[in-house]
């Protein structure tokens, strides 16, 4: 029986690389090399001749213990890099327009709930592009509103995006124009319907991105459907706290209270994730891409909750500074964790053992 | 409109890849890479967006009698792998444009000229079939030779398999046809004939059947698929949960900070 299969070998190349593969036109030295290739396999079970890849030997059989040459079953995600970076924009976005929502309903501070209202106007600048630019036909995009599909989560997620952006490019639009030429009754009425509608589609748009991923045939990512809405969510409340704090609000005691629940909540997932023992939750946890999600997790939970619950027993010189280090830390670690679990998805769905259901030899 | 399916027959395949020609000749799919992969006569892996039809050699360790080999030869057989054209479809389930449709005659259908490469069928399809291709930016697989069904003609797959191990009818007949062989070949003293088309998954069952010898891991078939739709209600109710926590978190913090004053 063979050991490890060799490396999946890179097929689906570019056009323009298999264009470049020099001609291979056998000769009779090629011919006689293979012969004694062939006769050396034969004798010792492997090869060691120069120019043959020593991975390849014993040569490798399909079984049921090695599947079909540990050629991988799945399809790696196709996405790019503007994917994890729009999930941390809408993801951070969405928080604050629901924040800013809540906090303009129960008389916040108008400093608080103005900043609240252009994070989440700036993330929906920025998160249609990042969408469309990650497309095979950019040109394309408004295909995705000619259907409405309940059972597809990137059409509810394209939907809310939609709605999400139409209300807090409203709200942002009224603040302006409150800022600037004082308040009017319009103006009024654009404002609160924007902020009713960046709380109706920003709750859902906050989270959703964890359906997006966890509805899928990648098993890293669907054995989490569970958890990664919530995870997603609190990472986005996270850094839309962060963001805030970081313009200035680091005094607001709601926010205070927001960053450390959901850097609690992050703890508790990280410590979920850590706790178990399976086989598909590797790469969450070894390797690149589980050294990243362990990294974004400390950023996201166990640091920022520590320097949070410092900054609550502190004078109020340390207080400041606590608390913006907790901002950064959140907002970089929510940024890895969208990074580390679509990286963890590429890794798992090239492990070809956990479709086929079958146990590592290791 | 009659509703079709392939049953692909291993017993009956030869490897000689001439479904894999015809299918790019009719469907003018592109050539998929020159390399050399080490993997028996396989050098082209897995099917995928330039790759429809795809031959799967299966070589194993001398065996005796299997697949009529002389005892010191490696054993092989060989399966002509398709897009399974599920009944409960997770690309067509995920696509958000609608560009894939489930076709008259039950196939699944990716409509070029709506597709907008979001990629999201790629990581929902169970098999690892739809792909996107980088170099034009949409999705492809096999379109179960929609235009050739439409007018009355077998897939060219079908059409060219010189031995008819690739079959090609109705779904119940061949059903009833794949149990009849399966008996069959059970009579002859083949007792690992398998007969493989997902129906005890949330998959619902395939329009493209297959009759296997061994374990269909060794396939790169799995034992289990799960359409990806099966995990929207835990993922949604976890969704519902986080949007109560962001909202119940944000009113209870700022009214217990006394509305939010410094």
């Amino acid at each position: 029986m063979a050991g490890e299969a060799p490396a999946p070998h890179t097929r689906r190349k570019r056009m323009s690389d298999s264009a470049r593969v020099p001609p291979r036109v056998p000769n009779v030295s090629s011919e006689r090399r293979l012969v004694e290739i062939r006769r050396e396999a034969e004798n010792t079970g492997k090869v060691a001749a120069k120019g043959v890849r020593p991975s390849g030997a014993p040569f490798p059989i399909a079984s049921p213990e090695t599947g079909y040459y540990g050629i991988p079953l799945l399809k790696e995600p196709a996405w790019t890099w503007q994917i994890p970076l729009y999930f941390f924009v809408g993801g951070a976005s969405a928080a604050a327009g629901v924040v800013g929502a809540i906090g303009s309903y129960t008389g916040a501070d108008r400093k608080l709930v103005r900043d609240a209202r252009w994070i989440a106007a700036s993330g929906c600048v920025l998160s249609p592009p990042l969408l469309i630019a990650d497309l095979g036909r950019p040109t394309r995009f408004l295909n995705m509103l000619r259907v409405f599909k309940p059972q597809s989560a990137m059409s509810m997620g394209v939907w809310t995006l939609v709605g999400f952006s139409g209300g807090a490019a409203a709200a942002a639009f009224a603040q302006f124009m409150t800022d600037r030429y004082g308040t009017s009754f319009p103006v009024r009425v654009i404002e609160q319907a924007g902020q009713a509608a960046s709380l109706l589609f920003g709750l859902p748009f906050s989270n959703y991105t964890g359906v997006l991923i966890g509805a899928t045939a990648v098993p890293a990512w669907n054995e989490n459907a569970a958890d990664l809405p919530i995870l997603f969510g609190m990472s986005g409340l996270s850094a839309a706290v962060g963001l805030l704090e970081l313009m200035g609000n680091h005094k607001s005691r709601a926010l205070g209270a927001l960053g450390l629940g959901a850097a609690l909540f992050e703890c508790w997932e990280g410590l979920k994730i850590e706790v178990q023992q399976k086989p598909v939750l590797k790469p969450l946890k070894h390797g690149a891409s589980g050294t990243l999600t362990r990294a974004a997790g400390l950023l996201s939970g166990p640091l920022p909750a520590a320097l949070r619950l410092m900054s609550l027993f502190s004078g109020s010189g340390n207080k400041s500074s606590l608390r913006k280090a907790a901002a950064v830390s959140s907002v970089a670690g929510s940024l890895l964790t969208r990074m580390a679990w679509i990286y963890a998805g590429h890794v798992s769905a090239r492990d070809w053992r956990i479709p086929l259901g079958i146990k590592s030899q290791e | 409109m009659a509703i079709t399916a392939f049953l692909t027959d291993s017993t009956l395949c030869i490897g000689c890849k001439a479904c894999e020609v015809a299918c790019k000749e009719w469907n003018h799919v592109a050539e998929d890479g020159l390399e050399w992969s080490g993997f028996s006569y396989d050098n082209t892996g897995s099917v995928g967006s330039q790759t429809w039809r795809h031959v799967k050699f299966v070589e194993q360790s001398p065996e005796p009698g299997f697949g009529g080999n002389a005892p010191e030869m490696n054993s092989w057989s060989f399966s002509s792998d398709v897009c399974k054209h599920c009944e409960n479809a997770g690309c067509l389930e995920a696509c958000p444009t609608g560009a894939i449709v489930r076709t008259e005659f039950g196939g699944v259908f990716v409509q070029p000229d709506i597709c907008n490469g979001c990629g999201y069928c790629v990581v929902s399809c169970p098999f690892g079939v739809v792909e996107r291709n980088e170099d034009d930016g949409r999705a492809f697989k096999c379109t179960f030779c929609y235009d050739r069904q439409k007018v009355g003609l077998k897939p060219a797959c079908a059409k060219a398999c010189p031995t008819e191990s690739i079959k090609f009818g109705e779904i119940e007949e061949l059903r009833h046809h794949a149990k009849e062989r399966v008996a069959q070949l059970e009579s002859r003293g083949m007792k690992d004939v398998q007969f493989y088309n997902a129906g005890d998954t949330s998959v619902g069952g395939t329009h493209a059947m297959f009759i296997l010898r061994g374990d269909p891991r060794q396939y790169n078939l799995p034992p289990k698929p799960e359409v990806p739709t099966v995990y929207l209600r835990k993922a949604w109710r976890s969704s519902a949960v986080g949007a109560l926590m962001l909202l119940g978190g944000a009113v209870v913090a700022f009214l217990a900070d006394g509305n939010g004053r410094r």
